[in-house]
C-alpha cells in the first residue's frame, strides 16, 4: 500500500485529505472523531475576533441541488464563521493538537481588515500549537457585508496587505483561501504571493441561490419568507475549482505557489485530479457533510491503490503532472481526428445518443428500424455529446484516426503533423510561413 | 371458525377473516411518494422509447414518468389517460413483464426494468382517488351511438365518443358495468372496489347513459340498435365457456372458473365463500391462474392447475405462473383431462399425459378433487352478429365489421391479444373511426 504521508508547506499529515474549514470542524468533538476516522488534517472552522461571537440564523442554513435518486450534487450555505467564543475554540484546539500531534491542525482566521487585529490574534492562536493559518478571504455571504471574507478576497491589494501583516505576525505557514467570485483567479493568487503567503487554498464557495420557493416566492434557504445568496459547494463546483487550480499552477508567476485544492472532492479520484493539476493536498467538506467522516476511508484506499498501480511511492510524485497539459485552445492539435464508436454489445438501445445528436448536434448517428444505432463517420465531428449522454459507461468511445486514414467528413487524409490554430490557413492572424 | 383447510368437501370459512383480508390484499401495494420518485429516477427518457411501442395503447411512458419525477403526478395521469382512459386498471392487470417492462432498456442493461406499471398506478390513483376527471366534452354533435358491453372496450369507446360530443348509451347484460374488470379478474388485482370506482370516474365526462341487464337477444337486437342509433359498437366479450368434453363433466363440483371468479369478486364476505379441500383447475391462461390462486387464498388445502401442453405454451405469463407457484399452487403440465369420477359429486379426476403435440402417452394420473374449475377458454355467444372469422367478429384496423354502421372491439373481435389494454386500444380507435365517419 502506497505511503500517503503528505507534507504541505512544511506541515505534515498522515494523508493529503484535510477537512476544510466548515461546520464539520467547528469543535473538538467533531475533530477528534474526524481524526479517528482517518482524516489527515483539519482546518478549524474560522475563528473571529474576541468578544461576543457572531450569531447565525435560526432557520435553514443550507440549500441543495439533487441529481437522480436525490444524490446531493450541490450544497449552499449561509452559515457564518464559528459562533462559539474564541477562548473555547482555542482551548479545544490546544487539547486536540496535544492528543493528535501527527495530524495537521490549521486555524482559519477572519478578523476585520486592520493590522492590529490580525497581528494580535495570530500569536494568540499560535499558542494552541496549531500548524499554520488559513486566511478566510472567501466567505461570500454575511461576513462579506461586514467588509470581511470575500470582500477582502475580491480586492487583490487587500489580500496582499493582510498577507503581509500575517507573515510579519507569525513564523507559521500562512495559507490564503481564495474566493472564486472574481473575474480572474490569477489576480488574487498573485497578490497573495506578493504579500508573502506560503500557499493558497481554493476555491471557497460560489455566490448562489439554489432554488426558489414558488409558493412563497422566496429564494431558498428561506428565513421567514426571505432568502439571501449563499456559498455553493459540492460535486457541482468541482469543474470550476479544477480550472482555477490549473490556472494558478500553469501561470509562470504563481507556478511555484503551493495550492491546497478545494471544491467538490468526493472520491479518491477527485483528489487525484486536483493534485495532478497542481494541488499539494485537498480539502473536503461537502462529501463529509453528506456521508459522514467515514468517507475518507474510501479516499485513502482508492488513492493508495491507484498510486500502487501507477508506481507512485509518494503523493508528491504526481502533483502537477497534468499541469503542463493544460493549454490554451489555440494550441490544441487541429490535425487530431477522432470519431465516435458505439459498442453494439454494450448498447442498451435507449436512443439518447441519437436524440442528442439528431436534435442538437450534427445528425451523425443513424437509427435503424430495429433500434441499432451507428455513427455516420461522414457527419461525426467527434463532439463527444453522445459519450456524455449515454447511460452506459464506455459504451460509446472515441477512436483516434491514424495518420493517413481518410476523414470521411472532410474527405481529407489525417495529417501526421501537429497543427494548431496559430498556423491555420483560416486564421487571419496566422503565423505560418508563407 | 368451524372449518379449516383440512375440512372435507366444499366449505366456507376455511380461514379466519384476518387471514382472508391478508390474502386478498393488494398484490402490488401502491407506491408512496418516495418510492415513486426513486422508481421514476431510473427512467432514461429514451428516444422513441421501446416501452411506448410495446404498449398497445401507446402511452407516452417516458413523459409520464418524467412528470412524476418532477412532482406533477396529476399531469402524468393526464398523459396516461389521453391514450388509455382505463390506465388505472391497466396499471393493475397489464402483464407489464411481457409488454412495456420487457423492453425497458434497463431490463436490457440490468435485468431490472423501470417499474412502469406501478408508476402508472401511482399517477392514475392520484386523479381517480381525488375524483378529478381531466377531460371535457366537445360541443354536442347531436349524434347517438350505442355501445353494447360495458367492459374495457365498450367503456373506452364510450368515453372517447362522449368526449367528441356524441351521446352514448352503453348496454350491459350484467347488473353492473365494468365487464371483466368487475367480474373477471382476481380480487387482489383490484382491491377497494377499484373497478367500480374507475367506472364512476370515467362516467364523469358526461353524455354516457349506462343501461344494465340488457343484452343482444334479450332486450336488444342489432337491427333495433341500428335503427335507433347513428352507430353501434360491439364490445360484448366472450360469453360462452368451453366444455371439457369428457365423461362425468356434469357431476356436482365441476364449475366454470369464470363463474367462481365473478362470484368471488362480488362477495361481500369472503368467509362465506365456499371452496373445496382439493381443487383442480383445468387450463393454462390468466383465468386458470386467477381461479387457482384465489382457491388457495380462500384456504383450499391442495390446488392443482393442470394444463394439457407444456409450460412454455401456457397463456398465463411467467409472472402469473410464478405467482401461482409462490402461493402454493401445483402446476402440472402435459396432462389432458380424461374423466371426472365420483358418485353424484366429483371425487377425483383422471388425466392422461400428453406430449407437446397433444399425443397421449398412455400414462394416466388421478387427482383427488372435490371441486374442479374449467378454464379452457371462452367463446363468442350470440346470433345474427356481423361476419365472423376464427370464431370472432371480423374487424378491420378501424374496428369496422362486415355490417355498415357497426364496429366491434375487445375480446369479441379479431385482432390483438385478449388483454384489457388491447380492448381499451381497440375501443378507443373504433371510437375515433366512428367519430370520423359521423363527422364526415
Amino acid at each position: 500500500m502506497a505511503n500517503l504521508e503528505s507534507e504541505f508547506v512544511g506541515i505534515k499529515s498522515p494523508n493529503p485529505f484535510w477537512l476544510a474549514s466548515a461546520p464539520p470542524t467547528d469543535k473538538e468533538y467533531n475533530v477528534r472523531r474526524a481524526f479517528e476516522a482517518g482524516w489527515g488534517g483539519v482546518v478549524w472552522k474560522t475563528l473571529g475576533a474576541e468578544g461576543p461571537p457572531v450569531v447565525n440564523v435560526n432557520g435553514p442554513r443550507y440549500g441543495a441541488i439533487h441529481g437522480a435518486d436525490r444524490r446531493l450534487l450541490g450544497l449552499n450555505n449561509i452559515e457564518l464563521i464559528t459562533d462559539r467564543p474564541l477562548e473555547v475554540n482555542l482551548e479545544e484546539m490546544t487539547r486536540v493538537k496535544r492528543d493528535y500531534p501527527d495530524h495537521a491542525l490549521i486555524a482559519s482566521v477572519m478578523v476585520p481588515c486592520e493590522e492590529d487585529e490580525w497581528k494580535r490574534i495570530l500569536p494568540m492562536i499560535a499558542e494552541t500549537g496549531c500548524d499554520g493559518f488559513e486566511l478566510n478571504f472567501g466567505c461570500p455571504h454575511g461576513m462579506a457585508e461586514r467588509g470581511m471574507g470575500s470582500a477582502v478576497g475580491q480586492v487583490p491589494d487587500y489580500i496582499e496587505m493582510v498577507s503581509r501583516w500575517c507573515k510579519e505576525a507569525t513564523d507559521l505557514p500562512v495559507i490564503v483561501k481564495l474566493t472564486p467570485n472574481i473575474t480572474n483567479i490569477l489576480y488574487p493568487a498573485e497578490a497573495a504571493l506578493r504579500g508573502g503567503a506560503d500557499a493558497v487554498s481554493l476555491i471557497n464557495t460560489i455566490n448562489s441561490i439554489t432554488s426558489v420557493n414558488l409558493d412563497v416566492m422566496s429564494p431558498e434557504p428561506m428565513i421567514d419568507g426571505k432568502g439571501t445568496h449563499g456559498g455553493y459547494c459540492g460535486p457541482a463546483v468541482k469543474p470550476i475549482a479544477l480550472n482555477m487550480v490549473a490556472e494558478i499552477a500553469r501561470n509562470p508567476e504563481t507556478a511555484k505557489l503551493p495550492i491546497s485544492g478545494i471544491g467538490g472532492v468526493t472520491t479518491w479520484r477527485d483528489a487525484a485530479e486536483f493534485m495532478a493539476l497542481g494541488a499539494g493536498n485537498v480539502q473536503v467538506c461537502t462529501a463529509a457533510m453528506t456521508y459522514g467522516f467515514k468517507i475518507v476511508q474510501e479516499m485513502i484506499s482508492g488513492l493508495s491503490q491507484w498510486m500502487d498501480e501507477k508506481g507512485y511511492t509518494s503523493t508528491a510524485d504526481f502533483v502537477g503532472m497534468a499541469t503542463p497539459n493544460v493549454t490554451d485552445w489555440q494550441y490544441l492539435n487541429l490535425n487530431h481526428v477522432t470519431k465516435a464508436v458505439i459498442n453494439q454489445d454494450d448498447c442498451i438501445k435507449c436512443g439518447r445518443c441519437y436524440a442528442a445528436c439528431e436534435d442538437t448536434s450534427h445528425q451523425a448517428i443513424e437509427m435503424s428500424e430495429d433500434r441499432v444505432f451507428t455513427v455516420k463517420d461522414d457527419e461525426c465531428v467527434a463532439c463527444n455529446l453522445c459519450v456524455n449522454v449515454c447511460p452506459v459507461e464506455n459504451c460509446i468511445t472515441m477512436r483516434t484516426l491514424e495518420p493517413g486514414e481518410m476523414d470521411e467528413r472532410t474527405n481529407t487524409p489525417v495529417e501526421a503533423e501537429y497543427g494548431n490554430w496559430t498556423a491555420h490557413p483560416n486564421n487571419p492572424m496566422s503565423t505560418a510561413a508563407e | 371458525m368451524s372449518n379449516t383447510p383440512f375440512s372435507d368437501g366444499i366449505q366456507a370459512g376455511r380461514l379466519d377473516s384476518a387471514e382472508l383480508a391478508e390474502n386478498f390484499g393488494d398484490l402490488h401495494p401502491r407506491f408512496d411518494d418516495h418510492e415513486a420518485l426513486v422508481a421514476a429516477d431510473r427512467c432514461y427518457f429514451c428516444h422513441d422509447a421501446p416501452c411506448m411501442t410495446a404498449c398497445p395503447t401507446e402511452i407516452d411512458i417516458p413523459l409520464f414518468i418524467r412528470q412524476i419525477a418532477t412532482g406533477t403526478p396529476e399531469a402524468a395521469a393526464k398523459t396516461i389517460f389521453d391514450q388509455n382512459i382505463l390506465g388505472g386498471m391497466c396499471a393493475r392487470v397489464c402483464p407489464t413483464e411481457t409488454l412495456c417492462e420487457q423492453v425497458c432498456v434497463r431490463e436490457t442493461a440490468e435485468g431490472n426494468p423501470v417499474e412502469i406499471g406501478r408508476l402508472q398506478r401511482y399517477a392514475t390513483d392520484k386523479l381517480v382517488d381525488a375524483g378529478l376527471h381531466p377531460f371535457g366534452r366537445a360541443d354536442s354533435t347531436g349524434k347517438k351511438v350505442a355501445v353494447v358491453g360495458a367492459g374495457p372496450a365498450g367503456l373506452s369507446a364510450a368515453h372517447r365518443l362522449a368526449m367528441h360530443g356524441h351521446d352514448v348509451t352503453v348496454y350491459d347484460a350484467r347488473a353492473k358495468a365494468g365487464g371483466l374488470n368487475e367480474f373477471g379478474i382476481a380480487a387482489y388485482k383490484s382491491v377497494e372496489s377499484f373497478a367500480e370506482r374507475e367506472v364512476e370516474w370515467l362516467l364523469k365526462i358526461g353524455g354516457i347513459t349506462v343501461e344494465t341487464g340488457k343484452k343482444l337477444g334479450d332486450g336488444l337486437s342489432l337491427d333495433g340498435l341500428k335503427a335507433e342509433f347513428d352507430a353501434v359498437f360491439l364490445g360484448i366479450g366472450l360469453g360462452g365457456v368451453n366444455a371439457l368434453g369428457v365423461d362425468g363433466e356434469g357431476k356436482d363440483g365441476v364449475d366454470d372458473a369464470v363463474d367462481f371468479i365473478a362470484e368471488l369478486r362480488q362477495a361481500d364476505d369472503l368467509s362465506k365463500m365456499a371452496i373445496g379441500r382439493d381443487v383442480v383447475v383445468i387450463g393454462g391462461g390468466m383465468t386458470a391462474v386467477d381461479a387457482a390462486v384465489q382457491a388457495k387464498l380462500l384456504g383450499a388445502l391442495n390446488v392443482s392447475l393442470v394444463y394439457r401442453r407444456g409450460k412454455d405454451r401456457m397463456n398465463a405469463s411467467e409472472f402469473e405462473q410464478d405467482l401461482a407457484a409462490s402461493k402454493g399452487v401445483r402446476i402440472i403440465t402435459n396432462a389432458s383431462p380424461k374423466a371426472v369420477i365420483g358418485n353424484g359429486a366429483v371425487r377425483e379426476i383422471e388425466f392422461e399425459y400428453t406430449d407437446n403435440d397433444l399425443k397421449p402417452t398412455g400414462q394416466t394420473i388421478r387427482l383427488a378433487a372435490d371441486q374442479v374449475f374449467k378454464a379452457i377458454g371462452q367463446t363468442l355467444e350470440g346470433e345474427g352478429l356481423p361476419a365472423l372469422e376464427w370464431g370472432k367478429i371480423k374487424v378491420d384496423d378501424n374496428g369496422r365489421t362486415s355490417v355498415e354502421g357497426i364496429w366491434a372491439g375487445g375480446d369479441c373481435a379479431t385482432g390483438g391479444d385478449d388483454l384489457t389494454v388491447t380492448a381499451v386500444a381497440e375501443g378507443r380507435d373504433a371510437a375515433e373511426d366512428i367519430h370520423a365517419k359521423l363527422s364526415a
